[in-house]
């Protein structure tokens, strides 16, 4: 018997070029799975392509458009990166944004007269406190229940999806425009113009206030984890928490501690919708938008970097753009959140050759040309 | 008296359990052989979308096209479950993060959406769906009528699978070297099982029941095509396993628990309950996490019986 076998071994020497080769490979086999995808459903690939790029990157208004979608994922996205590196899937992201954006929208309204400069730093402290107290849950049941925060974190997106619509379509809650028209068309109360955030203009391209905002999260969260103890000690205590509660660190106040941060920096994610673009609670939109599962994606990308998370949201928030600016009958939805799965799925798979290598060999007969040698 | 609230509200506790009844045991088939497999949203989606497009333009009559649309959902959520088998068996990537690449890849803005925008879907109800049978003309009787003998084919169907699914793991020797594999790899290795067939094995039939359970909601429950249509059902359905026990008779208990919960708001409101239907819209949400939470403390949770192999990657090599 000659039937070539294929086995996979643990690498003993890392060659350096690996880590480089490996991710721009897997970035390749992930196109040509889209390709066939769309070649299956009747699209030509490489148009396809070059239509998204030139509607992401080049085209007119198409970098502006790209920061706009790219902000909300830099924030989800550095929200599952805080926790996944601890090893805390929190995928409540959705949920936590979703209550950050009610938290800013109540107090700008509240605010409504004062100035920016109170206005919006208020509302970015809103937005934390509700993202962070919306993370607790999970957090809380997780370190002094055991219960899985992957189910938890994940019912309550259902949970603050319904609270958004009670607020808007269901009560005539603080949030809701009570005029006759809101009577009428269900939706928001309109924010105060001071509590629209401000822009920056570079060149032709506009970035909103929040992706900044979104950066010195980044660098803070860097500082944080590379350079405190805290974040010594969420490492270990991810990487094995039996060797951590040995050596005395406080396990449960750090998973409380880790989820609350994740749900905050959710949190301020939604602020930014209410302060950068919607400028009212927008219960329907946020909703139809899903950058929570997306930020997913994005940290896991960025293998929870937090700059490569901001880096790789930029990027998935020009898929994003180009998927809304094309979307039509020969550009269906859906087929940015198929591309993003199968880039995943292909750094994923990618991953084990950096570690392993994969040996084929002819079982039978090259087994005694080893024996003599 | 068959019209009574709680009748009624039990016999929609069949129906609306049963998607999650297919998904949940489609998941302890999967965590039985230690994959966690987080992926069952996505691939009841693509089980629903896909039944929903075949139902739509294949076969002539609804004895022909309801068999192939229920067989094409297997098919589907067979084929997400086989990508999610090499990433996390072969390939031996995270199961956390792979099993939501899935859900992200074939979710609600992904493929089941991609397929149902490019099909067109969404435009027309329904060619066929399943509809209730009358079982020996039973369906008067009181009580167990409605609950028990006015059920579509895919409820008998779930019936029957529970309790094939116990038999198979609790009477054959395959479900005992399912059980091997899912407690210590190691072991079943040295007896000669091969853990990485059985491991893909499992997962793609949890992924094929799951697909049959999100057809359940595109072809009976609500006949048409919605981006998300199963609205979270998939992650109710692994909440589901872990209350359960990974027992497929407490599967069934739990499914149907969480059905009457997922039909309250919709029965309450028929009936012109007003008050806020969010709050019952929650229920589902809340109580699966009430649930999860007592089963997750104290004397439950040393008689849990959860694989302990669960979620890890076996490499004969490095045991």
């Amino acid at each position: 018997m000659t039937r070539p076998s294929v086995r996979i071994e643990r690498r003993l020497v890392q060659r350096r070029w690996l880590p480089v080769v490996v991710p721009i490979g897997s970035l390749l086999v992930a196109f040509g799975a889209i390709a066939v995808v769309l070649l299956v459903t009747g699209h030509a690939p490489l148009p396809t392509f070059r239509r998204l790029f030139d509607a992401a990157f080049v085209a007119d208004g198409a970098l502006t458009n790209t920061f706009i979608s790219a902000t909300p994922l830099a924030f989800t996205g550095l929200a599952a990166a805080v926790a996944f590196r601890m090893r805390l899937f929190n995928i409540g992201a959705e949920g936590q944004l979703y209550l950050g954006a009610i938290g800013a929208a109540g107090i700008a309204l509240l605010l409504a007269g004062q100035s920016a400069w109170l206005i919006i730093p208020a509302m970015i402290a809103a937005g934390a406190a509700c993202g962070a107290a919306w993370g607790a849950i999970p957090g809380v049941l997780r370190a002094f229940a055991h219960t899985n925060e992957i189910i938890t974190s994940l019912m309550l997106n259902y949970v603050a999806a319904l609270v958004l619509n009670y607020l808007i379509f269901d009560s005539l809650s603080y949030w809701r425009d009570t005029s006759a028209t809101g009577q009428l068309f269900p939706q928001g109360k309109a924010l105060p113009d001071a509590a629209a955030w401000p822009t920056f203009t570079l060149g032709s391209v506009t970035v909103p206030f929040g992706f900044v905002v979104a950066i010195v999260v980044a660098a803070v969260v860097w500082v944080l984890y590379t350079r405190t103890r805290f974040g010594f000690e969420t490492q270990v205590i991810g990487d094995s928490p039996r060797a951590a509660r040995y050596a005395g660190m406080r396990t449960r106040r750090k998973i409380v501690a880790v989820l609350c941060l994740s749900g905050a920096i959710a949190g301020i994610g939604g602020a930014s919708q209410d302060g950068d673009f919607r400028h009212v609670l927008d219960a329907r939109g946020l909703q139809q938008a899903n950058y929570g599962y997306t930020g997913i994606v994005v940290a896991a990308l960025a293998r929870y970097n937090p700059f490569a998370t901001v880096l790789v949201a930029f990027l998935l928030g020009g898929l994003e753009n180009a998927g809304y600016t094309l979307q039509g009958a020969d550009f269906p939805s859906g087929l940015v959140g198929m591309m993003q799965g199968i880039i995943l799925f292909a750094m994923l798979g990618g991953e084990l050759l950096v570690r392993y290598r994969v040996v084929i060999e002819r079982s039978d007969s090259v087994r005694p040309a080893e024996a003599t040698t | 008296m068959n019209d009574g609230i709680v009748v009624v509200v039990l016999a929609a506790a069949v129906a609306y359990g049963t998607p999650l009844l297919f998904a949940a045991l489609g998941e302890l088939l999967a965590e039985r052989s230690g994959v966690l497999n987080l992926g069952v949203e996505g691939m009841m989606l693509m089980g629903a979308v896909i039944g929903f497009l075949c139902v739509q333009h294949v076969g002539g009559s609804a004895g022909v096209a309801l068999p192939i649309a229920v067989a094409a959902a297997a098919v589907a959520g067979g084929g997400c479950a086989l990508i999610l088998a090499f990433l996390v068996v072969t390939l031996r990537a995270n199961q956390i993060v792979s099993g939501l690449a899935l859900t992200i890849f074939a979710g609600a803005a992904g493929l089941s959406s991609y397929i149902g925008n490019d099909f067109e879907l969404a435009d027309d109800p329904a060619r066929f769906s399943f509809e209730p049978l009358d079982v020996l003309g039973l369906h008067d009787l009181p009580v167990l009528g409605p609950v028990v003998f006015e059920q579509t084919w895919l409820v008998y169907a779930s019936w029957l699978s529970v309790a094939a699914v116990a038999f198979y793991l609790w009477r054959t020797r395959p479900g005992l070297n399912v059980r091997a594999v899912g407690e210590s790899p190691a072991a079943a290795d040295a007896m000669g099982i091969d853990v990485t067939r059985y491991r893909y094995l499992h997962t793609i039939a949890g992924g094929a029941l799951a697909g049959i359970g999100g057809a359940c909601f595109s072809l009976a429950l609500t006949p048409q095509w919605v981006d998300g249509l199963t609205a979270g059902a998939g992650w109710i359905a692994i909440a589901l396993v872990i209350f359960a026990f990974w027992r497929p008779d407490l599967c069934l208990v739990g499914a149907y628990v969480f059905g009457g919960l997922s039909a309250l708001p919709l029965i309450l409101q028929a009936r012109g309950v007003t008050i806020a239907p969010q709050l019952f819209q929650a229920l589902p949400y809340v109580m699966t996490i009430v649930v999860l939470v007592l089963v997750s403390t104290g004397t439950a949770r040393r008689r849990l019986g959860a694989p302990a192999a669960l979620g890890t990657p076996y490499v004969r090599e490095e045991r």
